[in-house]
């Protein structure tokens, strides 16, 4: 984007956001640096130094905004974030799908709740510290991956529409993450050596599982094989993930001896059902409802492309289509371990073309 | 974007600037030595000097010197009253506390901590829609379960509408149960007078009236004894220890003479102010009303509630434009929470939050009300579109 904007900084405490921040100051614009309170009791969710909804961080992303030299504001959107991405993440679960709420957070709360808002106040656009590209393509804004393969972070934004890209400044995008550190540290930003954010923010000790449980209760069911031979149980069919091939303790072995996967959850009968690598693999992925980030593709059109399937996974050789309700990637070579929540991401070499919530898989 | 130091300010109720009286009573001190605890002689001078400003404090609060009990801040007051009046009521079987739903967190929390953790059972009397306690409901209750009150805690004039209460009537209702009043918006400003409104308790701190921040008082009538919530030297009467703060206390006795001498002078100019402020904004914001406003009310409180607006955005917006203001209570992470005064006087949650209060002080001026009036309609309109809030009157 060019010319001097009034635009809302995203600072949630770390050091990318606060970096983002100040490049866009020295990029001209009139910034005003915002921390978002995603829980009502902020020290309910996570304390230490790795989360985004703590006491520290707030601490801390008000003292980047000072060094920086911004006004800087905290804006509650803990309401928007329980019914967005926290109720959103238990009822994905207890259907036995695997959501991802990083990606949630970006389409409900950050490039929605705060780029709505943000506008509404008078502001144009909504930075933050997140790890892509936007190229401006025949006067289309786009958006693509980020220099840094380690923390492209393209695929949890790719539930962003084109009006949302458009809003959005992601200034750290030609980076790596080793400059970004010592960057900071030349600006004097003393989060210049906080850790990573890592898992999910609202779950304060790190145990998924353990949290899901606490919520959903952990009622005991069957685990069983493809004939629905019962081999074992488990404490809660939604903690397991498809794929998963540790914590199942079973004691039956298979004839060959070989390990056994995660094959599906069936939510209505607290079954877990498991086998062999063999049957995990994915020749085709079914999504919906779509969202294109840039230009949407020509209906029934087959393309070729790259799908991904993971925050952090391979780039995998695909045709695709879109039939006027779903997304479909036709892989070229199987892969392994698919979960039905996750997000279907195409690509178009490194330009994302849209996504798609995995709803089927064959 | 600079940040604004030249602002507009209308938040006097939050803090408000030091007075030059106590300024210098305060820099004077920092250059002396001396503990007024100390027996030498050195150490004496200084303890005349805060026995003089204890005595100067007691004057302008109605009280007796001796029961004037030095604090770090308002809020530890409030603590100290109130678990101090609780045990010592619990020590003969009372644990009842009334209390106002629309008292200041100091002392809101406090009690319910006690109600948590100390088996406290809280009965809380209503305000009406223009802010005003519940006496009838006052008197039932203690008519009720009088023999088993520990105290009764009442604020005098509240800070987020600045409606002031009958202290001396819940004194007369409460017969011989201990009163406490958090004082601490109203001293200096308004009449208080200890003494003559009966109080066993009230709370006082410098920073509201133009002394330093980080000193405070309890007023607590001599031959109550309570419990400390701070052990130690035992400095303050063995209820409150810690090294004097001589330096703060001698300037919030400046700063105390001060208000008394300039009270009706300054009541006079800032009511003319805050009416000006009512009406040029209720003009440029036709559907947007004052809550709680009666006579009876501190000189530079308002609150106003713009329906549909969303108070997060209001605050941003304002203080772009230069002018600081306050949307009620924050938690430690700086999240808003949905003010309890304005939903004890009636308002939904959503109300509460588009609500703004203005408070004013010695430093405003005219000019100052009509900027704010010339932004206000048209922060209003971004703030509502930004809110999305549906609004229902
Ligand atoms: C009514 C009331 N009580 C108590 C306090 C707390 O006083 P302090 O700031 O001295 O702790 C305040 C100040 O915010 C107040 O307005």
């Amino acid at each position: 984007m060019s010319g001097k904007l009034k635009v809302i900084a995203a600072m949630s405490g770390g050091v990318d956001s606060a970096v983002a921040a100040a490049r866009a100051v020295e990029a001209g614009h009139e910034v005003i640096g915002v921390h978002l309170a995603l829980s009502s009791n902020p020290q309910k969710y996570r304390s230490g130094a790795r989360g985004c909804c703590t006491v520290e961080d707030s601490h801390d992303a008000r003292r980047a905004a000072d060094v920086i030299g911004i006004p800087f504001y905290i804006w509650d959107m803990a309401e928007q974030f329980h019914a967005g991405v926290v109720e959103n993440f238990l009822s994905e679960y207890q259907s036995g799908r695997t959501p991802n709420p990083c990606l949630r957070c970006n389409e409900k709360i950050k490039f929605e709740a705060v780029l709505v808002r943000a506008k509404a106040l008078g502001f144009d656009a909504v930075v933050t510290g997140h790890y892509a590209i936007t190229k401006e393509v025949n006067g289309v804004k786009t958006l693509n991956r980020a220099v840094d393969p380690e923390k492209d972070q393209s695929y949890v934004l790719a539930v962003l529409t084109a009006d949302q890209i458009s809003g959005a400044i992601f200034p750290l995008g030609d980076t790596v993450k080793d400059d970004v550190r010592k960057e900071a540290q030349a600006r004097g930003l003393f989060v210049a050596n906080k850790p990573d954010s890592h898992d999910i923010c609202f779950v304060p000790s790190g145990d998924n599982a353990g949290w899901l449980r606490e919520r959903l209760g952990s009622e005991v069911g069957p685990i069983v094989d493809q004939n629905g031979k019962e081999l074992g149980q488990h404490n809660g069919a939604y903690t397991f993930t498809i794929g998963q091939r540790r914590g199942l303790n079973l004691t039956v072995p298979t004839p060959k001896g070989e390990p056994r996967y995660v094959l599906s959850i069936e939510p209505k009968t607290n079954t877990v059902v498991v086998g062999t690598h063999e049957a995990l693999a994915v020749n085709k992925i079914v999504g919906q409802p779509p969202i294109w980030c840039g230009p949407a593709p020509e209906l029934n059109k087959v393309y070729k492309g790259f799908a991904q399937v993971r925050a952090h996974g391979e780039p995998l050789p695909t045709k695709y289509q879109f039939d006027g309700t779903h997304l479909i990637a036709d892989l070229d070579q199987p892969v392994f371990g698919l979960a039905t929540g996750q997000a279907l991401v195409i690509y178009e070499d490194d330009r994302v073309v849209g996504s798609a919530t995995i709803s089927e898989t064959f | 974007m600079a940040v604004h130091s030249s602002q507009i300010y209308f938040d006097h109720a939050a803090t408000t600037p030091m007075v030059q009286p106590a300024i210098d009573a305060l820099t004077a001190q920092l250059l002396k030595t001396g503990n007024a605890s100390s027996l030498h002689s050195t150490g004496r001078s200084i303890r005349k000097e805060l026995e003089e400003a204890r005595e100067s404090i007691a004057k302008a609060a109605g009280c007796s010197a001796i029961d004037v009990i030095f604090t770090g801040t308002g809020t530890e007051a409030d603590n100290l009253a109130i678990k101090g009046l609780y045990w010592l009521g619990a020590k003969a079987g009372k644990n009842i506390i009334i209390t106002s739903t629309f008292e200041h967190h100091a002392v809101m929390d406090p009690i319910k901590w006690l109600q948590e953790h100390e088996g406290a059972t809280v009965i809380e009397i209503p305000v009406s829609k223009t802010g005003s306690l519940d006496l009838t409901a006052l008197q039932a209750a203690v008519t009720q379960h009088g023999a088993k009150v520990a105290f009764i805690s009442i604020i005098h004039a509240n800070n987020e509408i600045g409606t002031v209460q009958p202290i001396d009537q819940v004194v007369k209702i409460a017969g011989g149960i201990p009163v406490h009043s958090d004082a601490v918006q109203s001293f200096g400003k308004i009449d208080f007078n200890f003494n003559q409104l009966g109080l066993t308790a009230a709370t006082i701190s410098a920073h509201k009236v133009g002394g330093p921040l980080g000193v405070a008082a309890l007023i607590l009538k001599k031959g109550v004894n309570i419990e400390p919530v701070l052990h130690g030297g035992g400095q303050e009467r063995d209820i409150r220890s810690g090294t004097f703060n001589a330096p703060g206390i001698i300037a919030f006795a400046s700063a105390a003479s001060n208000a008394m001498i300039h009270m009706q002078a300054r009541d006079a100019k800032i009511r003319k102010l805050k009416s000006l402020l009512i009406t040029k904004v209720l003009a440029a914001v036709p559907d947007a009303w004052v809550n709680g406003q009666s006579e009876n009310s501190l000189p530079g409180v308002v609150n106003i509630t713009f329906p549909g607006s969303d108070n997060e955005g209001l605050l941003l917006l304002l203080d772009m434009a230069g002018i600081a203001c306050s949307t009620g209570s924050a938690c430690s992470a700086g999240v808003h929470r949905p003010s309890h005064v304005l939903m004890a006087i009636g308002l939904t949650e959503d109300e509460t939050t588009s609500s703004l209060r203005f408070s004013l002080g010695e430093s405003n001026t005219e000019e100052e009300i009509d900027k704010l009036a010339a932004v206000i309609a048209s922060v209003v309109e971004k703030s509502k579109s930004a809110a999305n809030k549906k609004v229902s009157k």
